[in-house]
């Protein structure tokens, strides 16, 4: 097959599930003649047409509200937020409609809003944010956040056969940079499961998108002074694999939350009261967050680099949680 | 802003026949019974859960645009068109239940009054975020040009929704995507305390078809043939493959915002001014007029909606309220 990117998976995924389901079809800014603006739907317009690769004008609330209304009626739309960011726009068609169909009258919404998220890229504070957790905390929703080709390909696929709204993060900065074997079948990725990227035996740390590989590279340094770093890639943040956090937890004792989002409400508080509710006797030293401060991303590179957590927090750190 | 012609050669100068017009006079009366008992009395009688949004007086909207949809047709409703549901075959016992919090409502108690669709019957359920409702018609429509179905959309709001940025959003994708929706407004000239002068700068909702690139007209909604026709137009376009039109239905919103509202800002000569154009009792005199029904069977249909909802209280009355557990259920589908 080659060396596949992040983001030529993500086009692959949505690409086999549109040749496979006639009911697929795709919608947003600049995805059809363009072929969106980071390339995920190149193509698809001569392959598939324009009533199924369908550009839209700039109004992200009705390009989800008119998702809702097509997969009511039975079909499987997958909507382009052009950065993440944006998704803001279109919060009440999301929480307010798209998540409570289901739960208010029975009415199934199989959509995917699916955007580029995450900084790295000196993009600013409207081109770089995480905004998973605003729909983490929206009962109905399901919340992706691939780290690995082989996932985003998998769990694109996954949240286009599901039949609830999944919100899919696909973090920009991986877009390009991760690029894998993949292999030639119609491979599917749970949604609802973590991965052990790294098992080890001394602190486990639990993370997931871009921030699962600043951990990679902690753990391969820390490894030469002995200190064995169990590296967990949640996938999904709605619903998430708490028997894996656990399992982990229980088996080193000592734990590391891990995010590029900002602090305050991040998803690694609501992994610390899990653990603590959960896994209190287990632990062996204070659940330790590693997370962006409680700013919105900064742009210049000074900035954006004190922002971003990295691989030499996360060995400051486990250093510390080692000698407790 | 006076009418704009219709598209095409379709334009119906026929009107309903007597049948389909005693028809339409059924389901404004059973409306008007139902809303009317929830209303006036089991809400003062603090059987009703929740609030009560009735649509006295503008029946003849719900009526006249979906009394001839074909069953495939969806419709995105408003709190306002409980007619919609009736001449889906939603029964009144279920819509009563549904007001009462009961199991056996359309929500089975998940949310109240006229929060409720079904999907088996094409009826979109809205969210108190009035104006979600037009991008979803806009995706309603869109399923169905991209399938290459005949089916429309019926999109339904009133003057207060079109100030929402989803209406003016989703106008604008239904137009530029080419949705077969025929848009209706339910001009009722109040939302909740806001008049219409205070909501818009312009004199009609119509006023801003053209913005959006479709035809808009402008219809008596207290005249149910008038709707009839008008909303009538907008169906055959939109199902020959001419797109959206936006039908403003001009009428008046009877009681207050709801049933706890007395509605002591409007003023009380302009419920005398439309009292006297009842859509219910302009239809009865127009067919007595053509001899269509007498007055004495006209008689007897009211006394025969009066027990259908007699027995419909009765039995909603005793339905059982959902398990507390059922608060768990459903918040996730397993549809494959």
């Amino acid at each position: 097959m080659g060396l596949t990117t992040y983001v030529e998976a993500i086009r692959q995924g949505i690409w086999e599930e549109m040749a496979r389901d006639p009911r697929v079809f795709v919608l947003g800014e600049d995805i059809g003649v363009y072929g969106g603006a980071f390339k995920v739907t190149k193509g698809m317009l001569e392959e598939f047409g324009e009533d199924r690769v369908v550009d839209t004008p700039i109004s992200e609330s009705a390009i989800v509200g008119t998702a809702i209304g097509a997969a009511m009626m039975g079909l499987r739309p997958v909507a382009e937020m052009q950065f993440a960011d944006f998704i803001s726009c279109a919060f009440d068609q999301i929480t307010n409609f798209a998540a409570k169909c289901h739960y208010r009258w029975g009415a199934s919404v199989p959509i995917v809003v699916r955007g580029p998220s995450g900084g790295g890229i000196h993009g600013g504070p409207f081109h770089s944010q995480n905004p998973e957790m605003y729909f983490v905390h929206t009962p109905g929703l399901k919340v992706v956040c691939p780290a690995t080709a082989y996932d985003a390909k998998g769990l694109i696929k996954a949240a286009i056969r599901d039949p609830n709204p999944v919100i899919f993060f696909e973090h920009k900065f991986l877009y390009r940079r991760i690029k894998e074997e993949l292999p030639g079948d119609d491979f599917v990725v749970p949604i609802g499961k973590a991965s052990i990227r790294r098992s080890g035996s001394d602190i486990s740390v639990v993370t997931y998108g871009a921030m699962v590989f600043e951990a990679l590279e902690a753990a391969r340094e820390l490894e030469k002074e002995g200190i064995d770093l169990e590296v967990i890639d949640m996938r999904s943040l709605l619903p998430f694999d708490r028997e894996a956090v656990l399992e982990s937890v229980r088996k080193t004792s000592k734990v590391i939350l891990l995010h590029e989002d900002t602090r305050t409400g991040g998803f690694a508080g609501e992994l610390a009261a899990t653990i603590a509710e959960e896994a209190f006797e287990y632990l062996d030293g204070p659940i330790r967050r590693i997370t962006a401060p409680d700013t919105p991303v900064p742009f210049s590179p000074p900035l954006e680099e004190f922002f971003l957590p990295g691989a030499a927090d996360v060995i400051r750190v486990a250093r510390e949680l080692n000698a407790y | 802003m006076k009418s704009q012609p219709a598209v095409g050669e379709s334009s119906s100068s026929h009107l309903p026949g007597a049948e389909k017009l005693a028809q339409m006079l059924y389901y404004m009366k059973l409306t008007r019974e139902i809303e009317d008992r929830i209303e006036r009395k089991l809400y003062r009688q603090g059987k009703i859960v929740g609030g009560v949004y009735v649509g006295r007086g503008q029946e003849a909207i719900s009526v006249g645009s979906a009394i001839d949809l074909e069953e495939e047709d969806a419709i995105c409703v408003s709190h306002r068109d409980m007619a919609a549901f009736l001449i889906r075959g939603v029964t009144p016992r279920q819509i009563l239940a549904q007001y009462m919090g009961r199991k056996t409502g359309l929500t089975g108690g998940k949310d109240a009054n006229m929060h409720m669709g079904s999907i088996e019957k094409n009826l979109i359920a809205f969210v108190s975020m009035l104006g979600d409702s037009i991008p979803i018609a806009a995706g309603v429509g869109l399923s169905f040009r991209i399938r290459k179905m005949k089916q429309v959309v019926l999109c339904f709001f009133g003057d207060g929704a079109t100030s929402r940025g989803d209406w003016h959003e989703g106008m604008n994708m239904a137009a530029v995507l080419h949705c077969p929706v025929v848009f209706v407004c339910n001009n009722n000239q109040y939302a909740y305390s806001t008049p219409l002068e205070r909501q818009m700068p312009v004199e009609n909702v119509a006023d801003r078809a053209p913005a959006y690139g479709m035809p808009g007209e402008i219809v008596d909604g207290n005249d149910v043939v008038a709707v009839w026709e008008a909303v009538g137009r907008g169906i055959d376009r939109a199902r020959s493959g001419g797109g959206s039109s936006l039908i403003e239905c001009k009428t008046f919103r009877m009681t207050g915002h709801s049933a706890h509202d007395d509605a002591g800002y409007v003023p009380k000569e302009l419920f005398e001014e439309w009292k006297k154009k009842d859509p219910i009792l302009r239809l009865e005199e127009s067919l007595e007029e053509q001899q269509i029904l007498t007055r004495a069977e006209i008689g007897d249909m009211t006394r025969r909606i009066a027990a259908e909802i007699d027995e419909a209280v009765a039995l909603a009355e005793k339905d059982p309220f959902p398990a507390p557990e059922e608060c768990l259920s459903g918040v996730y589908s397993d549809e494959q």
